[in-house]
């Protein structure tokens, strides 16, 4: 196994890379280039990076104002200040006009860990998803980050992406071929389709494995473009496998991979549908590890419910 | 263009205004009047129009869409019969302005402070790509109450944006009463000042004054124009009411509103 790495990271240095060849790309940070992973751009496009100091609203709105006279700019904060606090910006001067903006929520759900559940965003992806004109992006590792960072500044448009704090195996790599709006398929199987997003995937994939040595055959589709949403994906998967779906999300389970899944596989009949997921309450401190116990984001659940699922 | 010719121009875009808010049903007249001297000074004297290096206006305070919409269907940049449609169904001339439905529109606005925000980035990114283009915009004063308009304010001076310019329309009345009745604004020029701007206050009626005060710049700082207006300016009854921030004239007072401001009405 290789080193853990951050999808936090990942994605600006996929940028940072990309930013060589395209001038027009230009960076925001709220005073936390560090946290977010922007120091990597910042040291390397110091002229095309600015701190805006603590002010969220005012960043996604220069966004804005810079996509008007043609710049690609990105800006990020931790998902709970980006998505939130910026919220009503985002909708009215990005997503209503359409613009060109990414915004770069990291710190996405409980992993945040010590800081507990001011910091903890398990909304991020409802919020955005739920925003017309809005694309929303969730890697599962660093180097799907640092793909992503090229799929967005590609893609013309209101984006969303969301990186995760804590560092993990990579479980893709960086020939993997991965498209906006596609799910990507990390495993195949037949017994049951678990569908997977963010650092959840990591964690289903190595369920996944172990599962397998019990001959659980899983096939696993790894969503990292949360909308558009490949429904047609899903229900050709989950059809194959029986019926039997298992949905793994460090977010709420209200509004999130959840319902988006839910929503695809309407009208299909003998679903066993199985979700693993922030049960609609706050985030809290504490070491990683336990918090992912805690709300029940650990193999071993993942595992069970997969049990569960086939036993029926 | 001079000023006899600006204060003709502003009172056909305040009729303009007029025929468009009634015809719609609603509409914010009080707030376009105030602002109409401002507006015709920016688009039949001050700014450039054209061009690759071309100024852009943002109107913050979205809701005086009707203002801009008369200039844009005068100048021919919009169909003047869409000044029929205002507020209505695939019409061009949204509530609020889109700047994807609308064409002459540099920003979509609406939610009060945002327009303040966004202009600061195109001055931002206009500035580092070595452009002369100026930038304007256009807010309430009510609209001030914002956070976000401060957050620009602070980003603008910190980056020493000399090609932004911010025009507050200063006439001291909100949706449901007096500024400093509800939240306090206090002296705006100190206040600009405190937060880095090179700050006048000016008369925002009278062009002799607009004018100088939307072309002076002040190198390596921000301008901030505190232009004192009367709401509803135009028409007697309407001035200084914050009842007409969003109300509309009915039986005789609609035969006023146009005898006062010069214009015919067809009924």
């Amino acid at each position: 196994m290789g080193e853990k790495k951050a999808s936090r990271f990942g994605f600006y240095l996929g940028l940072t890379e990309l930013a060589d060849e395209h001038r027009d790309i230009i960076v925001l940070d709220a005073d936390l280039p560090k946290t977010t992973g922007s120091e990597a751009f910042r040291k390397a496009h110091p002229e095309r990076f600015l701190n805006v100091g603590i002010s969220e609203q005012n960043m996604v709105g220069m966004c804005a104002g810079l996509a008007r006279v043609g710049y690609v700019p990105f800006c990020g904060s931790m998902a709970v200040f980006a998505a939130g606090r910026a919220f009503e910006i985002i909708r009215n001067s990005v997503a209503y006009p359409s613009l060109n903006v990414k915004i770069v929520g990291s710190h996405g759900g409980i992993t945040a860990a010590g800081d507990g559940g001011t910091h903890q965003c398990i909304e991020d992806l409802a919020i955005m998803r739920a925003l017309p004109n809005m694309v929303v992006l969730s890697p599962c590792d660093s180097n799907q980050a640092a793909k992503l960072a090229k799929i967005a500044y590609e893609h013309d448009g209101p984006l969303y992406v969301r990186t995760s704090r804590e560092p993990t195996e990579d479980i893709t790599t960086m020939d993997d071929e991965i498209e906006l709006g596609k799910a990507q398929k990390l495993l195949d199987g037949e017994d049951l389709c678990i569908v997977s997003t963010g650092m959840m995937s990591v964690i289903a994939y190595e369920a996944a494995k172990e599962l397998q040595t019990d001959g659980i055959s899983c096939s696993m589709l790894n969503i990292h473009t949360i909308k558009p949403f490949d429904s047609e994906a899903v229900r050709k998967e989950v059809a194959r496998c029986h019926g039997r779906v298992l949905v793994a999300e460090e977010h709420n389970c209200i509004g999130g991979l959840g319902d988006a899944v839910a929503r695809s596989l309407v009208g299909m009949d003998g679903i066993s549908f199985e979700h693993i997921a922030v049960e609609d309450r706050f985030g809290q401190s504490g070491a990683t590890a336990e918090l992912l116990a805690a709300y029940g984001m650990t193999k071993e659940n993942v595992a069970d419910k997969a049990r569960a699922l086939i036993k029926g | 263009m001079d000023v006899s010719g600006l204060k003709e121009k502003a009172r056909q875009l305040r009729l303009d205004v007029l025929d468009m808010v009634l015809k719609a049903g609603s509409g914010h007249i009080g707030g376009s009047f105030s602002a109409a001297d401002i507006v015709a000074a920016l688009y039949y004297s001050v700014m450039k129009l054209d061009g690759e290096d071309r100024d852009l206006f943002v109107l913050s305070k979205g809701h005086a869409a009707p203002l801009i919409y008369a200039v844009l269907a005068d100048r021919g940049i919009v169909d003047r019969r869409e000044k029929d449609r205002l507020r209505a169904y695939g019409s061009p001339f949204q509530g609020h302005p889109d700047s994807n439905k609308c064409p002459g529109i540099d920003c979509s606005t609406g939610s009060l402070g945002q327009g303040v925000s966004v202009a600061v980035g195109m001055a931002y990114g206009l500035k580092a790509k070595g452009s002369s283009a100026h930038v304007y915009v256009l807010t309430g004063d009510g609209e001030l109450q914002e956070g976000i308009c401060w957050e620009a304010f602070m980003a603008a001076s910190q980056q020493m944006l000399d090609n932004l310019t911010v025009i507050v329309d200063r006439n001291r009345l909100q949706l449901s009463g007096c500024t400093e009745d509800i939240e306090a604004l206090g002296d705006l020029r100190a206040k600009a000042e405190a937060f880095g701007f090179d700050a006048e206050e000016i008369d925002g009626h009278d062009f002799s004054a607009i004018i100088p005060a939307l072309q002076r710049r002040a190198e390596g700082k921000p301008r901030f124009i505190v232009a004192d207006t009367v709401k509803g300016k135009g028409v007697s009854y309407m001035e200084n009411r914050y009842e007409w921030h969003g109300n509309l004239p009915k039986g005789d007072q609609i035969a006023e509103a146009y005898k006062e401001l010069g214009g015919r009405y067809d009924g």
